[in-house]
């Protein structure tokens, strides 16, 4: 994992670009989905029947591109152009572009609302895939979240896993209260996890559906690893001198 | 064309397995026999228009072709950034038809109108909008277009043309030739364009699909050095397309469509077209008018 962070620290910082707290935070998600949970290869990412993950908080992408880089998608010297005029790799995910990203987002609230007509999808098909989608907890600002909440209650798909990345970020703007019981209470089936326990996020994200969508709320660090940026808004969107990069890489956790 | 629109739907259906309908709560008793028919493929999804629309683009993802229905101003306006991303920008392809266009919805004011849906959508790429004249019009564009795999906004209008015409989706119609002036007739407006030019010496066009436009069949119809654009939504929405088609031509454009304003009005809608001279009388004056030596 530490290598993955380092990546994801430099190809930002190269680039003046990315979100690098984000995808800190959603990286033991991310890891633990690619490497153990979706069965999703370069070799299977056109099969209709496979298990399908959509990053919602598209600003994140940098996070995504790195485990869909180890996991063979793509060639990994590739990301040293992230964010150059013609690179497939930008701020935001593109799907037309970037080989295993599912669905272009950025935009917040679009990614939940198309997990749920994935779902539907699914079901319609008699496919077993299943659908994960990774959702911020400031993203859950948005009121198309809990229109997709509902939806996914009412439609009663039990195949569909929405991930909280509930890192805090958004707490000073509107703090949400308690996630897991909000979900809850729209009627998902929902547990909160420490969403740095590789073993704990497994657990949740393979747990068996009660009939209903399952819910994880992934108590997150932003910046998790790296010591300077961790909960510190200041990093949202900065990047690192040159000094401070190299001792940024040498105290990653 | 509303009556048409759950039979048309229901017809395609029983032959294409993918077709799946979202609607939000608008025209539920119409479609009550699709629903009893594909209780897996029709959805009557609730009020919730810019989650319906993410949705449909899931559904799209999976080879699903979506087709989602309500209320123009919710369909198009308060979904635009979906249609945009989550069709527009991912390049899937999805049906999107909205009723209540215009002003048609007279008495419920303008929170539930949409002149501005063509205008508003022009600004797509790759976007289709269409516009038919008569329920039979509907019918035909929409089994032309609807699995082309790109987004396409069906705009169906309360008012019909009378008489129904072999439409060709993306080709506009030659419907007579003159000398003084070519006239578009967008979609319902044909009817009205040719009672107040029956006996004038024009040429009328009548477009039904408005992106793509047509531009060839109006560069070769361009006549007199005067074009009158006679359409049913805000003035201008396919200004762009117009110069682009005429080019380094030198030709006097006229839109007759509704003007950029809120009618703070109710009542029916022949009074919203009298208060927007938008009635055959009103466009004959315009273009009669418009046609005099200067």
């Amino acid at each position: 994992m530490i290598a993955l962070k380092e990546k994801i620290i430099r190809i930002s910082t190269a680039a003046n670009e990315g979100h690098i707290p984000a995808a800190l935070s959603i990286l033991d998600i991310l890891w633990v989905l690619y490497d153990r949970v979706l069965g999703v290869t370069p070799e299977t990412m056109r099969d209709p029947d496979r298990n399908w993950f959509i990053l919602s908080k598209g600003h994140a992408a940098i996070g995504l591109y790195v485990v869909l880089a180890e996991k063979g998608f793509f060639d990994p010297a590739l990301l040293k152009d992230f964010g150059k005029f013609n690179s497939i790799f930008g701020g935001h995910p593109d799907r037309t572009l970037v080989p295993g990203v599912e669905a272009s987002t950025g935009s917040l609230g679009h990614g939940f609302p198309m997990a749920v007509g994935l779902a539907l999808a699914a079901r319609i098909k008699r496919t077993p895939s299943k659908v994960y989608v990774i959702v911020g907890d400031g993203e859950c600002n948005e009121g198309a979240v809990w229109e997709s909440a509902m939806l996914a209650v009412h439609h009663k798909l039990d195949n569909l896993y929405c991930i909280v990345d509930h890192n805090h970020s958004g707490d000073s703007a509107l703090n949400p209260g308690d996630m897991r019981k909000k979900f809850e209470s729209f009627g998902w089936q929902a547990v909160s996890i420490n969403g740095h326990d590789q073993e704990a996020i497994y657990a949740a994200i393979t747990q068996r559906s009660d009939g209903k969508p399952v819910a994880v709320i992934a108590e997150t660090v932003k910046g998790k690893g790296c010591k300077i940026m961790e909960n510190s808004a200041e990093w949202t969107h900065k990047y690192p001198t040159p000094e401070q990069l190299e001792e940024m890489i040498a105290t990653l956790t | 064309m509303r009556r048409q629109l759950p039979l048309t739907v229901e017809e395609v259906m029983k032959v294409d397995n993918k077709l799946v309908l979202l609607f939000g709560d608008v025209g539920t008793y119409g479609f009550r026999f699709a629903q009893a028919k594909f209780p897996d493929r029709v959805y009557n999804v609730g009020i919730l228009e810019q989650s319906m629309m993410s949705m449909a683009a899931g559904l799209a993802m999976q080879g699903f072709i979506p087709v989602v229905h309500t209320i123009s101003a919710f369909l198009v306006e308060r979904a635009f950034e979906q249609i945009k991303n989550d069709f527009g920008y991912q390049g899937l392809g999805g049906n999107f038809i909205g009723t209540g266009v215009s002003y048609d919805m007279v008495s419920w004011g303008c929170t539930h109108q949409c002149p501005a849906d063509v205008g508003v959508l022009k600004n797509i790429p790759g976007m289709e909008i269409v516009v038919p004249g008569t329920p039979a019009e509907f019918d035909s564009l929409f089994k032309q277009s609807y699995r082309d795999g790109r987004p396409t906004y069906f705009r169906m209008s309360f008012r019909s043309n009378a008489v129904s015409h072999d439409v060709v989706f993306g080709k506009a119609l030659v419907v007579k030739t003159g000398a003084r002036a070519t006239v578009i007739a967008v979609g319902p407006m044909r009817e009205r364009v040719e009672e107040a030019c029956k006996d004038l010496d024009v040429t009328i066009l009548y477009y039904t699909t408005v992106a793509p436009f047509d531009g060839d069949t109006l560069r070769e119809n361009l006549q007199g050095g005067k074009l009158f654009v006679c359409e049913p939504y805000y003035s201008g929405a396919c200004a762009v397309d117009i110069a682009a088609a005429t080019g380094l031509r030198p030709v006097a454009v006229t839109y007759i469509g509704i003007p950029l304003e809120f009618p703070h009005h109710y009542g029916s809608l022949d009074e919203l077209d009298a208060f927007f001279r938008l009635t055959a009388d009103d466009i004959r004056t315009r273009i009669k008018s418009a046609l005099l030596p200067p």
